[in-house]
């Protein structure tokens, strides 16, 4: 544990003294804001909640957050700084978690950007602020598990491109395997327990179960569960390639 | 430790530090299994890898200060750990500098600063004056000479000078070979020009005679114009006969020279033979 603190905050800092940061959490709030309130139809469906923002999301955390992950061990693995880590008495599946905590820390801190948005609904109507806090706490899972994934793929390549891509690409085939679209494709050929199969892999079936404000277990489980997978594939892919 | 490229010596190295493990066998620092206590020993060791890469994005102190948190240093003692660092590697008027502006030479200095900010017990240095001028070179060499008071270095190069300049001991390794252990002295009288005298006469000499002397193993063409080279058999010292003899023939010698022995040569003879 006295290794994992230094380490959490030098990656965190890492994110404020490049500008990835800020163009990441300025990015995401301008999209969010065009998609809330042009696509989304905030003002004309005349309902209190934020459903328009939580079905935006999803999309633009696929787009976006593989650039706070890419860099996560491209770039140590590129510069050779991942040698100097390595051999600080700095253990690999502590520095996995510091350096994703510190990636989910920066998304966290986007999230709360958004927080206009809590007021002008509350401002404009009576919204039930529980289900929106829970819409909060998907979204951050969501991106924990989307970062998780750009984590993973950035320990498989030394350059930053190629993981943001494959991230991107990834995050969303999870999200895409639950859409009506891609179901209904299926549903020619596959048999009903595989389409559930498939449908239950996909990030959006349990956003939306949550985004709706029922905190069901299973939902949660299922967030956790895609976390630890990724930081574990994460452990390995360091550890397979850290010295290639 | 001392080979060619590609003999091994980095990845030798990075398993002593901990970066990669070994797939058979094992090496014990200072007590402790660098396979089953990795983390122990890291925590003796201070590593400076071929690269020599820090996180470039920071400042020299904020880079120095997270090293130090993260070799366990808190509150004044890393303080004034970072402050002696800054001072003994001459890095206080660029501290608050990106790493990435500063030169070749600085970077090194502040890989050194941060492998000996927690009072290491061992230094490892993969090749710690690669891509340096003469000037930095030698300043990094005289800094690894203070550090090697009062700690264990060990460095690998394929520089001969810098194991005559800073070694006591040299391994020579190949191809994952290990070829030779001993003392940079014992390196260089395996050359066959090891005690070697070389005369410079004004006046023809009677090679016969000289070639008889005991000892002596051999006469060749010395590196000038009618300079002889007198070879001497493996830990035979020949130049007190060859002395005596110029004396009693009374030849015209004003200049002799006996010769080291050459490390290149020892060098490429050591790794030649593994090639062929």
């Amino acid at each position: 544990m006295k290794t994992f603190w230094p380490v959490f905050k030098r990656e965190l800092c890492s994110y404020f003294i490049t500008p990835i940061a800020y163009v990441f959490t300025m990015l995401l709030l301008v999209l969010s804001g065009i998609s809330t309130f042009y696509l989304g139809d905030f003002y004309q469906r005349n309902q209190a909640d934020l459903q328009p923002f939580f079905d935006c999301l999803p999309w633009l955390f696929a787009l976006l957050l593989p650039t706070l992950a890419m860099r996560m061990w491209s770039i140590e693995r590129q510069t050779g700084s991942i040698e100097l880590l390595m051999c600080l008495a700095v253990g690999t599946a502590e520095a996995v978690v510091a350096k994703f905590l510190a990636a989910w820390v920066v998304s966290a801190i986007a999230l709360a950007m958004t927080f206009p948005l809590v007021i002008t609904v509350n401002y404009l109507g009576v919204p039930d602020n529980g289900v929106i806090l829970c819409g909060y706490l998907a979204s951050w899972l969501l991106a924990g598990s989307c970062l998780a994934i750009g984590g993973c793929l950035s320990a498989l390549t030394k350059n930053p491109l190629i993981a943001y891509l494959t991230a991107m690409v990834l995050c969303l085939a999870f999200m895409v395997c639950g859409t009506p679209v891609l179901l209904d494709a299926l549903r020619g050929w596959a048999s009903l327990p595989w389409l559930d199969g498939v449908a239950s892999l996909s990030f959006l079936t349990h956003f939306e179960g949550l985004c709706r404000g029922v905190l069901d277990p299973q939902d949660l489980l299922y967030f956790i569960s895609q976390l630890v997978a990724w930081l574990a594939a994460t452990v390995i892919a360091v550890e397979l390639k850290k010295a290639v | 430790m001392l080979g060619p490229n590609g003999a091994g010596k980095s990845t030798t190295l990075r398993m002593l530090a901990g970066f990669i493990s070994p797939t058979s066998g094992t090496a014990n620092l200072c007590g402790f299994d660098i396979r089953r206590q990795s983390r122990h020993a890291q925590r003796l060791i201070g590593y400076v890898s071929e690269t020599g890469a820090c996180y470039n994005e920071m400042s020299v102190v904020s880079f120095l200060d997270f090293i130090a948190q993260v070799r366990g240093l808190r509150g004044g003692d890393k303080k004034s750990r970072v402050t002696a660092m800054l001072e003994q590697f001459e890095l206080m008027e660029v501290r608050g500098q990106t790493i990435n502006t500063l030169s070749k030479g600085f970077q090194r200095r502040i890989g050194l600063a941060q492998a000996i900010l927690h009072d290491p017990m061992i230094l490892i240095l993969d090749e710690p004056t690669d891509g340096l001028d003469p000037n930095q070179k030698h300043r990094v060499r005289e800094q690894i000479k203070d550090l090697a008071r009062d700690k264990i270095v060990i460095i690998s190069t394929h520089i001969l000078e810098e194991v005559t300049a800073l070694c006591s001991r040299v391994l020579v390794m190949d191809k994952g070979r290990l070829l030779v252990d001993g003392t940079p002295l014992e390196l260089e009288s395996r050359s066959r020009y090891h005690q070697a005298v070389t005369l410079y006469p004004r006046q023809p000499l009677d090679m016969m005679t000289l070639g008889m002397l005991p000892g002596v193993a051999g006469i060749e063409a010395g590196p000038e114009l009618h300079s002889v080279r007198v070879l001497a058999r493996t830990g035979v010292v020949i130049l007190p006969a060859i002395n005596s003899l110029i004396l009693s023939r009374g030849w015209d010698v004003p200049r002799q020279e006996v010769e080291r022995g050459s490390l290149g040569e020892v060098f490429r003879l050591l790794t030649r033979e593994q090639h062929a």
